[in-house]
């Protein structure tokens, strides 16, 4: 028995999500009366590794990456299922992002587990197995049971507070290895831009809607999320007009996101935008108009024009620095 | 080149969702249904690949798991372009069973490309597209944003953190698809409407598929509490109550 949580490493670094969801293995594994073990695959150096330790993993698999050139989906969900089959896993965690979306389904598949995808908290029950997971875009919450012995979990990004517990974890070693690795992808091109906080992991986010007029008023929302260490972000309407890259649009065919503190400025808050941003854990609303529906979702608020506010909260914001 | 694209139908994004029998299962009365927002976009790709005879798309084709009451969104499918359909007549109660269906119809008839939204607005799941490329052990490639035909080679390109990635796939290949393959959904013209009238949709046995999940109740999300507002002369207060009372700034 085992609860295996699978940490994904961002060139051979871990981040908050890596730390919450070993947060989480360790509490699961604990009602269950079983031991957590983290896998990580790729190059990762033990220094590193020992950073989950702090959150209480007591063994650590690391499968350094021998022939696999690069992050593969089918490559990867055989070495994951293969760990769990090994460890006997009872249940497995990975995050709700992208690679834990493609590799969660696939390692279902292989251990005929059943999964649940993007749950915010920790089982309501053992017995039966019941998770609870967000709905038709956050509009309903559902009561899934798992039937089957083994389960897979993914964890919504910024939903499971980080837990310290500090253990001296063990770390075993080995390269990965597949008998006939799967040869399906191969990476033509990589475009990164590194520096910049992205807009999942961001614990604040400063968001504009069509009430910003212009793509010429963002500089203020630039200068605000800045100041705050935050990311930026924009609505549907924004970024199909262009004004801003398609990245940022948040919403329910956008990025759905969970930061800690939402301002939505010009935003009159559709349902499709609310279906993006509603687990927040606060919402500030900065809209010309009481009435529009963002005021409903946040709480708290400012009825005014977004061009007269914004730069009077930068300035706000900057006294509250100095 | 054959093209599958997998479409699930969805209450209209703007529908005010409600459930019946205890909060077991989902109230249909008054749904408008659609086509989950990223198969039509998906579908809409496809249909721009074939527009363009030098990628040699021979066809288009849409497959659905569901019962007859889900007929008008695969003719609207029909309608928007696409040339044949599958459905799998079940009523499948996860992703799972979903996926063991779709499985049935790339059995019945071979594709070089299937296309799967990256999840459905109702169920939101994101399980489908890799739980198929694994029961057919192919490679698949998730959250794409581009997708070209390049003599006669595949070429994908995918949302990573922080950047794009582009990609190669050998086909057959599963392709899960985000915003961004295709600017606009395509509408169905006039046309496209009589001319689905007359298409093909080809009826398939469920395969025997037992479902991995269950739902047992649905509830609303938690109420939030009464917006707070601060005067907005005065922004300083705001900061105050996210730095004092919210702590966090």
């Amino acid at each position: 028995m085992s609860v295996i949580v699978y940490t994904e490493n961002w060139d051979g670094k871990f981040k908050k999500l890596s730390y919450e969801l070993v947060s989480y293995a360790v509490k699961l594994a604990e009602m269950l009366q079983t031991q957590a073990i983290a896998l990580s695959i790729g190059d990762v150096d033990d220094q590193e590794l020992k950073t989950l330790g702090r959150y209480g993993i007591g063994r650590i698999i690391q499968l350094d990456r021998g022939p696999l050139s690069h992050f593969d989906s089918q490559a990867y969900a055989r070495l994951i299922a293969d760990t769990a089959s090994k460890e006997n896993a009872n249940v497995l965690i990975m995050a709700n992002n992208n690679a834990g979306k493609s590799l969660a389904p696939r390692v279902s598949v292989r251990l005929k587990a059943a999964l649940a995808s993007g749950v915010n908290q920790l089982p309501v029950s053992l017995q039966p197995f019941l998770v609870s997971k967000r709905v038709f875009s956050g509009n309903a919450f559902a009561q899934m049971e798992l039937k089957t012995d083994t389960r897979i979990l993914t964890l919504a990004q910024n939903s499971f507070d980080l837990a310290e517990n500090p253990a001296d974890p063990v770390i075993e070693r080995s390269v990965a290895s597949l008998e006939a690795p799967p040869s399906g992808t191969r990476v033509l091109d990589i475009q990164k831009q590194s520096g910049k906080t992205l807009l999942t992991d961001a614990e604040i986010v400063v968001s504009g809607g069509r009430g910003m007029k212009t793509p010429d008023n963002w500089a203020p929302l630039v200068e605000l999320a800045e100041l705050l260490g935050g990311a930026t972000a924009c609505s549907r309407p924004v970024s199909d007009e262009g004004w801003r890259p398609h990245e940022e649009h948040t919403g329910q065919t956008g990025k759905i996101i969970a930061p800690n503190l939402y301002f939505a400025i010009g935003i009159s808050g559709a349902t499709q935008h609310l279906a993006g941003i509603s687990s927040s854990k606060y919402i500030v609303a900065i809209n010309s108009d009481k009435d529009a529906p963002i005021f409903e979702a946040a709480q708290y608020g400012i009825v005014g024009d977004a061009s007269k506010v914004l730069p009077a909260l930068v300035e706000a914001v900057k006294k509250m620095k100095s | 080149m054959r093209i599958l694209v997998c479409i699930s139908h969805v209450p209209d994004t703007t529908t005010k969702v409600k459930f019946a029998e205890n909060n077991t299962r989902l109230d249909q009365t008054g749904i408008q249904w659609v086509i989950n927002p990223w198969d039509e976009l998906s579908l809409t790709r496809a249909l721009e690949l074939k527009d363009d005879a030098g990628n040699g798309v021979e066809s288009v084709s849409v497959a659905h798991v569901g019962p007859v009451s889900a007929e008008p969104t695969i003719r609207k499918a029909l309608a928007i372009g696409a040339d044949a359909a599958f459905r799998v007549d079940a009523e499948p109660r996860d992703a799972y069973q979903v996926a063991a269906q779709l499985k049935k119809i790339f059995e019945t008839a071979a594709f070089d490309i299937i296309l799967c939204g990256i999840e459905s607005s109702d169920y939101n799941g994101s399980n489908v597209g890799s739980m198929l490329a694994e029961m057919l052990d192919l490679p698949s490639v998730s959250a794409i944003s581009g997708l070209r035909i390049e003599n006669g080679a595949i070429i994908v390109t995918r949302e990573i953190d922080g950047g794009k990635e582009q990609l190669s796939v050998e086909v057959p290949f599963v392709g899960i698809v985000q915003k961004g393959i295709a600017k606009e959904p395509r509408i169905a013209s006039m046309r496209g409407i009589m001319q689905a009238r007359t298409k093909p949709i080809q009826l398939i046995e469920p395969a025997p598929a037992e479902p991995l999940t269950a739902i047992s109740t649905f509830d609303p999300p938690k109420p939030r509490a009464a917006c707070k507002f601060a005067d907005p002369e005065n922004p300083a207060q705001l900061i105050e109550w996210l730095q004092n009372e919210a702590k966090v700034l």
